[in-house]
């Protein structure tokens, strides 16, 4: 098991957010989360990333405990997250902003990296020099994941990478999702989009106010009544 | 131009070097954290006054000056380790606040270490004039103008050309993007109390031999690089410098044409306009946050 995260809470001052969250992942697979907005999918992520505090539970990822780990070791360890809203940063060059997401890796990593990132998104290397802040929704969404790849990740947190984006880019988007896939990256995907979610997922968990009401294989989810009801408006 | 005006300008741009020194070092940490550390002026004179101890004892100016340098930045590492870093989460408002309670304690402190009496410390090269255009200029002010264009020059590298510059910007344009890639944000909060603290303390070096320095002589340079980054735009480093030179020409062509009396107050003049009227200053970030 790669990710185990076992009866995670979390909480914005009293209110709580997470209530005892059981989720597995393993090596090579696409699990997507998916639920309605203000079910915890974001801060769950935050929270694997270490970025949101959490109160009670456990999250294990290759056997180390990482519960309390401070967000640097867990991108060190390979737990990379592309945030929800890209995030990118705007008055920085595309460049700089890929160069930033090797932080931790070397010289030599981020030189192939970039490489790398540049194939996959020719676009990038054409803006390259123009500042992040200035490149469309869906080119900052690329940049944004291009970013967590300069990473090296072993797991890829994908927040709503599809959020906001004309139909024809989330299909870009998903594609690239399919193309990560392929090449064996572990993805743990939240979308609102749950249909495309769930087309492109090994598994997946339903989230309803803090809690896994659902699980199990992606097709099983599309096929599945409740689900169907309540987030493919069928 | 005549000869005065020149002197007027002459006075002018050593005076606002030293407050562009002090606003790059309220942006560097405003950037950081959002923080307006008003124990800025402080760095300045335990830097001045350090140099001046040091001297005193007999080092020669090639080990005072670092040592002075590294004794403010020290102060300025251990502000944030045990005064800010403990409040972290904290509202912004109280952390500035802790900052003010700070540099009243830093100066309380410098009281009893030295005395309140002022101090000279000895120019770099000279006290012999020199003659510019009917005007003159102390070779002190060169060193002054000199040393501040050179750290402008290395800060532009250092945050335009090398990864922890970078990493630094990135944090102040989005703290949670830069946490996700992997930067240590409480670090990068360190170290610009370190850098803003040892920019300060160069300030306070190379301005005491003009005008002697005491144990509260942070208190008004530290409002007037206040004055200098509002008027600059918080947060940005070209407003930083256009900012503390525009101020300090103001000031000495006011107390010049006007009257010395006004001379401090043209700085909060400023201040208010600012804030009136252009709240984001010359250079800074349109819009920002309510607080």
């Amino acid at each position: 098991m790669m990710l185990e995260v076992e009866g995670l809470c979390s909480q914005y001052g009293r209110i709580p957010a997470l209530k005892g969250i059981d989720v597995q992942v393993r090596e090579g697979e696409l699990v997507a989360l998916v639920g309605a907005n203000g079910a915890g999918k974001t801060t769950l992520l935050r929270a694997l990333s270490g970025v949101q505090p959490v109160s009670a539970g456990r999250v294990h990822f290759e056997g180390a405990d990482i519960t309390s780990a401070a967000p640097d070791k867990r991108v060190r360890l390979g737990v990379v997250q592309v945030p929800e809203g890209r995030q990118v940063f705007g008055p920085l060059s595309v460049e700089d902003n890929l160069r930033l997401g090797a932080y931790l890796r070397s010289r030599a990593e981020a030189a192939l990296g970039i490489e790398r990132v540049y194939a996959m998104f020719p676009v990038l290397k054409s803006k390259r020099r123009e500042p992040a802040g200035a490149l469309s929704g869906g080119q900052q969404q690329m940049l944004a994941m291009g970013r967590a790849l300069m990473a090296l990740p072993r797991l890829l947190l994908l927040d709503e990478p599809s959020m906001g984006l004309a139909p024809k880019l989330v299909e870009e988007i998903f594609a690239c999702v399919r193309a990560l896939k392929a090449a064996s990256t572990t993805i743990f995907l939240v979308d609102q989009n749950a249909r495309a979610a769930l087309a492109v997922a090994d598994r997946a968990y339903v989230l309803e106010t803090g809690r896994v009401v659902l699980s199990g294989s992606g097709p099983e989810l599309l096929d599945n009544e409740q689900v169907k009801e309540a987030y493919l408006g069928l | 131009m005549s000869a005065q005006f020149m002197q007027y300008l002459l006075t002018g741009l050593t005076v606002g070097a030293i407050y562009a020194l002090l606003a790059l070092g309220f942006s560097i940490i405003f950037n950081a954290s959002h923080v307006i550390n008003f124990a800025q002026g402080e760095f300045v004179m335990i830097g001045g006054m350090a140099a001046v101890s040091l001297t005193a004892a007999g080092l020669p100016y090639l080990l005072a000056v670092p040592l002075a340098i590294a004794a403010a930045a020290l102060v300025g590492l251990a502000l944030e380790k045990f005064a800010v870093e403990p409040a972290r989460g904290a509202s912004v408002v109280t952390l500035i606040i802790i900052t003010i309670g700070a540099s009243i304690f830093l100066r309380g402190l410098a009281m009893l270490v030295w005395d309140k009496n002022l101090h000279p410390l000895k120019p770099f090269t000279g006290d012999t004039p020199i003659a510019i255009g009917g005007a003159t200029i102390l070779p002190q002010s060169l060193w002054v103008l000199g040393v501040t264009l050179a750290i402008v020059l290395a800060l532009s590298w250092f945050f335009g050309r090398t990864l922890l510059g970078k990493a630094m910007l990135a944090t102040s344009h989005n703290r949670l993007a830069a946490e996700l890639v992997g930067i240590n944000v409480r670090m990068v909060l360190f170290l610009s109390f370190g850098l803003s603290a040892a920019l300060g303390a160069i300030a306070g070096i190379l301005i005491a031999p003009i005008t002697l320095t005491s144990y509260d002589v942070g208190v008004m340079l530290g409002l007037k690089g206040f004055a200098a980054a509002i008027l600059g735009g918080l947060g940005s480093g070209m407003g930083a410098v256009v900012g503390g030179l525009v101020l300090g020409i103001a000031e000495t062509m006011s107390a010049g044409y006007l009257s010395s009396a006004y001379k401090d107050a043209i700085a909060f003049v400023i201040i208010l306009a600012v804030l009136f009227f252009m709240p984001s200053g010359l250079f800074g970030k349109r819009g920002g946050e309510r607080v």
